[in-house]
Formats: structure tokens, sequence, C-alpha cells
């Protein structure tokens, strides 16, 4: 379990680093990204393309591993339909995404910077990751 | 956004990538932040999630460090509080409904070809670009 955490906290590092490297950490690009008929700033395509290199190679290799380094199994969900829940969660979140252009990731990084909107944003997407499990019900922990 | 750079969003992106890669590798699970946000603040079941507590507190660390080192961040938000509020409500229960936000779909079901999450990501950057035409067209700007 020890070696598990530090591996979460060091990806986590990689992680953070390269929201602030890539500037994703800065709602102002994303929006610039998501502004096809305007000002077109073409970043959040690079930082996908960089991410999907390493990220593939990796699914890559797991499929010729029976377990990861420090797990006795693999917890990545099975291929699965589209459904109704999984196309609404992302029209909702696409809507909130792109009145301010900040995301899960970029919003918690962006903690580090003082501003109080990152503060206020993430306090409020707290809350409705609660309504969801409140309204809900059941713990849908990983079905991606 | 004039100062187009294309080599930052790609280490960038090579570094979120990596993180991605070698947490699957190591512990056997999707690097997805809504998901370990989720778990971190026990929505998902058993208390409260080391993992998804470890792996936050490493993305603060991490862009404390790089910020500090490598890029200063310069964030622009001219969001007003109550559409902050809204928005961080969405993200917040889209994500969960949807299962993934753009780190678990867009970065990792892509990576393993997952259809659940190419439908997700082609939805979710679609709404948001259709959002952000919308938002101009009315506003006249940016809000």
């Amino acid at each position: 379990m020890l070696a598990r955490i530090l591996a979460a906290i060091l990806c986590g590092l990689l992680f953070g680093m390269g929201l602030v490297v890539s500037d994703m950490i800065n709602p102002a690009r994303v929006l610039a990204f998501l502004d096809i008929a305007g000002n077109w700033d073409p970043s959040l395509a690079f930082v996908m393309g960089g991410a999907l290199l390493p990220s593939s190679i990796a699914y890559w290799i797991r499929k010729r591993q029976a377990a990861p380094a420090f797990d006795d199994r693999f917890h990545v969900p099975a291929n699965g339909r589209p459904d109704v829940a999984l196309v609404g969660g992302a029209v909702l979140f696409g809507l909130g995404w792109g009145l301010v252009g900040l995301c899960p990731g970029p919003a918690i990084a962006a903690l580090i910077t003082g501003h109080w909107q990152a503060g206020l944003f993430v306090t409020a997407m707290l809350a409705g990751m609660i309504i969801h499990r409140l309204t809900f019900g059941r713990p849908s922990a990983a079905t991606q | 956004m004039n100062d187009f750079n294309m080599m930052w969003p790609l280490a960038g992106g090579l570094l979120i990538g990596l993180s991605a890669g070698l947490y699957l590798l190591t512990t056997g699970r999707i690097a997805g932040i809504s998901g370990l946000t989720a778990a971190a603040i026990g929505l998902t079941g058993a208390g409260f999630s080391k993992l998804g507590i470890g792996f936050l507190g490493g993305i603060l660390a991490g862009a404390a460090l790089a910020s500090a080192f490598i890029r200063q961040p310069e964030i622009v938000v001219t969001s007003s509080a109550p559409l902050l509020v809204i928005a961080g409500l969405l993200v917040g229960f889209g994500t969960r409904l949807g299962s993934g936000c753009t780190s678990g779909h867009g970065v990792c079901g892509l990576a393993r070809l997952s259809p659940r999450s190419l439908v997700a990501t082609l939805t979710f950057m679609t709404v948001a670009a259709a959002t952000v035409f919308v938002v101009h067209l009315v506003t006249g700007g940016p809000v």
C-alpha cells in the first residue's frame, strides 16, 4: 500500500508539473483553444497529442502484463457501450468547462496560485460531486 | 493568446501522459482527476482514498515546483463569482455522471481505445466549443 501511495504522489507531481509547463493551468489558454471561431490557440491539441504518446505505450505494455508493479491486478474497467448517463454527464461537463475554461485537474492545480476564483470553482465542483452522490446514490468508482 | 509555442504544450503533455502511464503500470489504475478527487473526499466507497489524496497532493506540489523553477504561470480568470459557481457545479456533477473528465476519458480512455471514452471526449469537447461560441455571440466577448 505504501508503494502505491508513493507512486500516486510521484504521478501527481508529474501531472501538476505538466499542467504548469503546458499552461493548461490557465483558463484563458483553454478557452482560446475552445474558441474555434475566434483567435484560436492550438495548445490543447499539442497537450493531448503529447500525453497520448506515453500513455498509449503504457496501455500497450499493460496488455502484456498480468498485474501492475504494486498491486495484484489491474483496476481498469472493461470496454462497455456508451449510455445516456455517459453522454448526459459529458454534456453537462462540457457546458461548465466552456463557461469558464476550468476542468478538474487544472482547477486543483490553480489552487497554488492563490486566486480566489480557483478556490470558489473547486468548492462548487466538490459540491457538484456530492450532489451527484446524494441524488444518483450508489458509488460509481471506476466505470470509465 | 498570441504567444503560442508548440514546445511548451508538447512538453507538458508528455509529462501528463508519463504520469498517466506510470500510474497505470505501478498501481493498475486510471489517472482520472475527477474520479481521484471524488475518491479523495470519500464519495466512492471505502473512506477517504489515500491514493486520491496522494495524487491530488502531488498535483499541488508539482504545480508549485514547476511554477517556481520552470515557468511562472500567468493565470487570467475573467469569470464572475456566480458563473464560477454554476460552472463548478456542472463540472463536478457532470464528470461524476459521465464517469470522467479530460484526463480519465481524454488521456487514459483514448490511450486504451475505449469507445465510451471516445464518445465522452467528442461530446464534452463539442459542447465546450459550442458554449464558448454562444457565450461570445451573446456577450460580444468572453464573460
